[in-house]
């Protein structure tokens, strides 16, 4: 599973000022109370806490404080090749910046070595605009380019992949439905069946280890109507979200509501799983694609009233 | 002033890759075995306190789910840290110094297994200059290593000894992932995997889940015959700029340690949380431990460190040489953050 998000941040004033100087290619860092210049820049003093706001600007280039040496770089990271990572001093600073140093071997990287910034191609005012740093030679630097517009935000893509196990319950939840059951568990404490099954009854803390098979039909215990469009809907709204309690379940679980319009859905009324067609049918809660109403007579609010 | 002890712990086997990122079927047993040992039943517990993180489960409101593993009704109190527990602990810690509990039960678990961890921890970092570079986690530790051997804190060889050491003291801890009779000689022979880092110089990565059961003045008098009183507790934080670090030095470890009233030459025993050979030798610097003290005795996080539970596990670890009568003045320790930014000190001692 993949998740993905843009953070779009506002700056202060003096990160908006770095951002700003880095899209006309200058780098700025800031004075502290103790003399000290602190590239990239503080918002706040190491020392005493207090906003700081001098601004001067320092490098291009600098020396290696401390490195270390990546083969096989990760997703997202400035350079797609073996790389260093190493702490900067800029010159005209006292302390250091984090990047990346792009060498080309091991051999060429030690500590004291001078360093220089290579620009990416098109700044925009973010840190990624200093792509990385390369080793000092005599190629001429990078000019720094014309004035920038006030940079006030700055948006970063974060993506990250995780591999999410099933549970022993919740395996054989979905192995249920692979072959068209609702498979649930009772409590071997105090009798509630839980659908899907969540390793521990969350009343008494104990495993739940006993399968129950549930029908594929129950009553609407609550609902709302969803008229929000958002990113990846499937469904144009409006359409029904409701909690669904199975008939002999202790606790209702979420499902769609199709099959009539969304305003004739209501608290006690009863539905049934529409299965997608068996040829469709895997290891998924997607088996059942949605419930619709089942045309019985509404329950009576006592028979669901405690679960709500 | 209210007085407060550890009066039992319980860990999960540290394992490369366990139970599922909601952490219920891993923490089921914990609590039971932890509940046992003290005698108490879930309803005794007045107050309950976690540490995790959705990022390392990929889900929002992760720790709604672990709830479960309690059991939780009637209503429980219960708070949570998105940190490791050791910082839970003393949520906790707190709560019964105030005197609006008598007990608490403080559990921290996480399945690092589940993503990339050293990808997932550069998003602790700030958000504006060192986060977006994806600065992975053994790269940074890597770059402290090398300040320390630079500065000539200690030399490779002293941490292939930290690990050397570790992996033998781990020979007898059943809940270890990593252990071995490996000497400093043989583990030097190994390529680097982020110079000057070697694998054994890295904690594993690992799956698990741990709690610890406080109890305050008379009642854990009652529960235990043995409590493991705290006489200090503190943590500190350095800057999040890493350059603007000297990061050879760990001032908010020292600091801590001050706050706790460590005494580094008189304690019998102390667990370091150092996921990297090089931060025990920076630790115990920081820290001022003299010869007496036995370090890591359970081998330490270099031989399992799940995340959000091993910091609460070295307080845990302390506690049981004191309950168990084998120490009378221990400290546990736990970090967090980028190359030991943050950092908390517990001392405790038997009666």
């Amino acid at each position: 599973m993949e998740i993905g998000f843009d953070y779009t941040r506002s700056l202060g004033p003096v990160l908006s000022r770095f951002m700003t100087a880095l899209a006309e290619r200058r780098i700025l860092g800031c004075r502290g109370s103790d003399g000290r210049v602190h590239a990239p820049p503080l918002e706040y003093d190491p020392v005493t806490y207090a906003p700081l706001t001098e601004l001067v600007e320092v490098g291009p280039a600098g020396t290696v404080v401390t490195w270390t040496w990546l083969d096989r770089p990760l997703d997202g990271q400035p350079l797609d090749r073996p790389f260093g990572w190493a702490l900067i001093r800029l010159d005209g600073a006292d302390t250091a910046m984090l990047h990346a140093v792009d060498a080309g071997s091991k051999d060429r990287m030690r500590t004291g070595m001078r360093v220089r910034v290579r620009w990416a191609p098109e700044p925009v005012g973010h840190i990624r605009d200093i792509a990385c740093f390369e080793p000092l030679t005599d190629s001429p630097p990078t000019l720094p380019g014309p004035t920038a517009e006030p940079v006030t935000m700055v948006t970063t893509p974060i993506h990250l992949r995780y591999r999410h196990t099933t549970s022993t319950e919740e395996s054989r939840y979905l192995r249920g439905l692979a072959e068209g059951k609702v498979i649930g568990q009772r409590c071997p404490s105090c009798g509630k069946v839980y659908v899907p099954p969540r390793g521990a009854c969350p009343t008494c803390g104990v495993p739940t280890v006993d399968d129950v098979e549930l029908p594929d039909r129950g009553t609407v215990t609550t609902f709302c109507v969803v008229n929000v469009p958002f990113p990846g809907q499937r469904i144009p709204p409006p359409y029904v979200v409701a909690y669904v309690l199975l008939d002999g379940a202790d606790i209702p679980f979420q499902h769609l509501i199709l099959g009539c319009r969304p305003d004739e859905v209501r608290m006690g009324m009863r539905v049934a799983a529409v299965w997608r067609p068996r040829e469709q049918w895997g290891t998924t809660p997607q088996n059942i694609d949605h419930f619709q109403p089942s045309g019985e007579p509404d329950a009576p609010f006592n028979s669901y009233a405690q679960h709500l | 002033m209210t007085e407060v002890a550890v009066i039992g712990f319980a860990q999960s086997p540290c394992l490369p890759s366990a139970g599922t990122t909601s952490g219920v079927e891993t923490l089921v047993p914990v609590f039971q075995e932890v509940l046992a040992a003290t005698g108490l039943a879930k309803q005794d517990i007045d107050f309950w306190c976690s540490g995790s993180s959705d990022y390392l489960a990929g889900r929002a409101f992760s720790f709604v789910n672990a709830v479960d593993a309690i059991g939780a009704y009637p209503p429980v109190a219960e708070s949570h840290v998105e940190m490791d527990a050791a910082w839970a602990l003393y949520e906790a810690y707190v709560k019964l110094l105030t005197g609006e509990a008598r007990t608490a039960l403080v559990y921290g678990f996480g399945k690092s297994s589940a993503g990339q961890l050293r990808r997932v921890l550069a998003l602790q970092l700030d958000p504006y200059l060192h986060a977006p570079l994806w600065p992975d986690s053994v790269s940074i530790a890597a770059l402290q290593a090398r300040a320390g051997l630079d500065a000539g804190r200690y030399t490779e060889r002293d941490m292939a000894r930290v690990a050397a050491r570790s992996r033998t003291a781990a020979l007898s801890n059943p809940k270890a992932q990593v252990s071995g009779s490996d000497t400093a000689d043989d583990l030097l022979a190994a390529p680097y995997v982020a110079d000057p880092l070697r694998a054994h110089d890295c904690a594993p990565v690992g799956d698990g889940a741990a709690a610890v059961v406080l109890a305050a003045g008379d009642e854990a008098r009652r529960l235990r015959a043995r409590p493991a009183w705290i006489t200090g507790f503190a943590h500190n934080v350095d800057s999040p700029a890493l350059g603007v670090r000297d990061l050879t030095t760990v001032p908010s470890a020292t600091a801590a340690a001050a706050a706790a009233g460590l005494r580094g030459g008189d304690l019998d025993a102390v667990e370091l949380h150092a996921p990297f050979s090089h931060q025990e030798l920076l630790l115990a610097a920081a820290l001022g431990l003299g010869d007496r003290a036995s370090v890591n005795p359970s081998g330490g996080v270099l031989c399992g460190n799940p995340m959000f539970s091993a910091g609460l596990s070295r307080i845990g670890l302390a506690a049981k040489l004191v309950m168990s009568g084998r120490a009378d003045r221990v400290a546990g320790h736990a970090t967090s953050g980028p190359a030991l930014q943050q950092n908390l000190v517990c001392v405790m001692e038997g009666s």
